[in-house]
């Protein structure tokens, strides 16, 4: 029988890709992800699976570029400097089509930065931080048990999409601790089978020449470059229809209606309470994924709300995307912190007021 | 009816190659897979190319096969051992890719004893961006970043690799042979299988350095390269065994 465990973050993230059948990780120490380089390290080679600590990250998503490719299904993870490192992997791993789920415990930047808590690496994840076209789905969680099952589903989404999958995370989520129910471990394919699932993985082609497999990412002729990055497209713009995840809460009815993801939708959470008991009815836009993002979510705001409200540990990354979803149908302002500090709920409670008054709204 | 005295092996498809005329690639390319046929190997190898001139190599070499990015191959080759540890994988990486931006990669892929095999291609130079300076280019050597030649000075001296990864426990085997002559062409082919069988045997990292040329960007005829190969870059590379599980090398 299952039942809830109390665990750190970052240990029930690796938990999480365990069961989801991941048998490859590779890491590289970095602040606020270690323990799960720690963890992986003990528990993975005793359901058979293999860790490497990595030189650096560069080699990390290298490995698991390499390990990918041959059909095992692969994890890792970082933290902002390191995921930077790996901006080049990402850009390869999908050139490539080659399944990995990658899971950032963010910290705060630009440079070294901090180690503090921060979601200014939202741009780089959405966007994308490395060369060409190219697009990684990516989702953030607000507590650790929607970690654990995002990590879970995204080992099988990964290889579904032939694609890697982002597991946004930040470093408040890495290090608290919360008791999580645990999915049950997944069948892993043997090594031996893996021609049979992924028939187009590298694992030696045995007697038989014509079924030789490569994984390749260069094209040297330009239509040919073309018509693969529009065969990736496709597989994006589907995944852009599917994908989508967002909690919406009193949307409906808001007088202004706060978007935040992550820690700071939770701690917004709180702070709609706060308003709450002061007659200030505040909605909530949680976006899930990132990547696809829920513009379609603003459609719900009513002309009853008089703004709208991107709350984020960054200088307002996330605001362009809600500017996106809006539409200019309503004004759209700014709650952040950044460089490490967290938002309370009553800081953000009082400045959505303030923000209500300068806009007209009480 | 006259038997045949030279064929393609089976390891190679009949696809034609970007090389220059008098490269030595696909003198190494054949090699590699000469061996793998002999071996019976072919199915049960995946190779790792890299960036550089070699980058088409998958589409010679019959095996499965990817392309890794600047350097990392042997990252990438440490990926795939783990999840095929009964499989033979190699890597295929020039000078600037492997003693550049890849010296990280190789020296802690030999250092961890990865079960890989990595064949090094030293021409002392860039040869698919134009010529440029490599870790190897030899002093005084001519090249579009060091156009008077290179200077201890401006760019310090040329790198040894086999002499630098022979200094780790987890290398175990380490050969610097040379493709400028049949003789040494025959010793380069006994070292691909010696590289080949330590990996079987799960004894640690293998490599083999092959001393190339480049007449294109060296500037000189296919003849003259092969002098060149002889007279400036051996006396700078010594060949021979530099580790061995067996131990007693130079």
């Amino acid at each position: 029988m299952n039942k809830k465990v109390l665990m750190k973050g970052n240990e029930a993230f690796s938990e999480a890709a365990i069961r989801g059948g991941c048998r490859y990780y590779f890491g590289y120490p970095i602040t606020p992800q270690n323990e799960i380089p720690e963890y992986m390290s003990h528990q993975l080679p005793k359901v058979g699976g293999h860790f490497i600590q990595a030189e650096s990250e560069l080699a990390a998503v290298y490995m698991a570029y390499g390990a990918g490719a041959a059909g095992g299904r692969v994890f890792i993870t970082s933290s902002s400097p390191g995921i930077a490192l790996m901006q080049e992997g990402f850009s390869f791993l999908c050139s490539a089509e080659v399944p990995t789920v990658c899971l950032t415990v963010s910290r705060c930047g630009p440079g070294i930065g901090g180690i503090q808590p921060g979601q200014a690496d939202y741009l780089q994840a959405t966007r994308g931080g490395g060369n060409g076209d190219y697009k990684i789905p990516v989702f953030a969680p607000e507590n650790l048990q929607e970690g654990v099952d995002l990590v879970y589903e995204a080992m099988e989404l990964s290889d579904e999409l032939r694609n890697p999958i982002f597991i946004f995370a930040d470093g408040l989520l890495g290090q608290m601790m919360e008791p999580v129910l645990l999915p049950e471990s997944r069948e892993v394919i043997c090594p031996s089978n893996i021609r049979t699932q992924k028939p187009w993985a590298l694992t030696g082609y045995g007697a038989d020449d014509s079924q030789r497999n490569r994984v390749l990412s260069l094209r040297m002729y330009p239509e040919e470059l073309e018509q693969h990055v529009e065969k990736l497209f496709k597989k994006y713009d589907k995944a852009e229809k599917e994908l989508v995840r967002y909690e919406a809460i009193g949307v409906e009815d808001a007088d202004v209606v706060i978007a935040a993801f992550g820690s700071v939708a939770r701690i917004a959470k709180e702070a709609i309470e706060i308003l709450a008991a002061q007659n200030i009815k505040a909605g909530l836009i949680r976006p899930i994924s990132l990547w696809p993002y829920p513009y379609e979510a603003f459609d719900m705001i009513t002309d009853k709300t008089k703004v709208v409200i991107s709350a984020e540990m960054s200088m307002g990354q996330m605001m362009q995307d809600v500017k996106l979803g809006v539409r200019d149908r309503f004004p759209v302002r700014l709650i952040n912190r950044t460089g490490g500090m967290i938002p309370t709920s009553i800081e953000i409670a009082e400045r959505t007021k303030k923000i209500l008054e300068e806009t007209g709204g009480q | 009816m006259k038997q045949p005295v030279f064929e393609l092996t089976k390891g190679m498809l009949p696809v034609e190659t970007i090389y220059c005329p008098g490269c030595t690639h696909g003198i190494s390319h054949r090699l590699i897979m000469e061996v793998l046929d002999e071996m019976g190997l072919l199915g049960s190898t995946i190779g790792c190319g890299s960036i550089g001139c070699s980058v088409l190599a998958h589409r010679q070499m019959n095996i499965d096969m990817l392309e890794s990015p600047h350097g990392r191959a042997p990252a990438v080759a440490s990926g795939i051992k783990r999840v095929h540890p009964d499989k033979l994988v190699f890597t295929y990486q020039g000078d600037g890719d492997l003693a550049s931006i890849g010296i990280a990669e190789i020296i802690h892929a030999a250092a961890r004893g990865e079960k890989i095999t990595a064949f090094f291609v030293n021409n002392a130079i860039y040869g698919m961006t134009g010529g440029q300076m490599a870790p190897t280019t030899l002093i005084g050597q001519k090249a579009t970043t060091c156009v008077t030649g290179r200077t201890v000075e401006q760019a310090g001296a040329p790198m040894r690799i086999s002499e630098l990864l022979s200094s780790l426990d987890g290398a175990v085997y380490i050969e610097r042979v040379a493709l400028n002559s049949p003789a040494n062409v025959n010793k380069a082919k006994k070292a691909v299988r010696r590289a080949f069988e330590v990996q079987e045997q799960g004894l640690g990292f293998s490599m083999v350095e092959f001393i190339s040329t480049c007449p294109t960007h060296w500037g000189v005829s296919p003849v003259q390269a092969l002098d060149h190969l002889k007279e400036k870059m051996l006396p700078y590379y010594p060949l021979g065994v530099y580790k061995s599980p067996e131990g007693g090398e130079q």
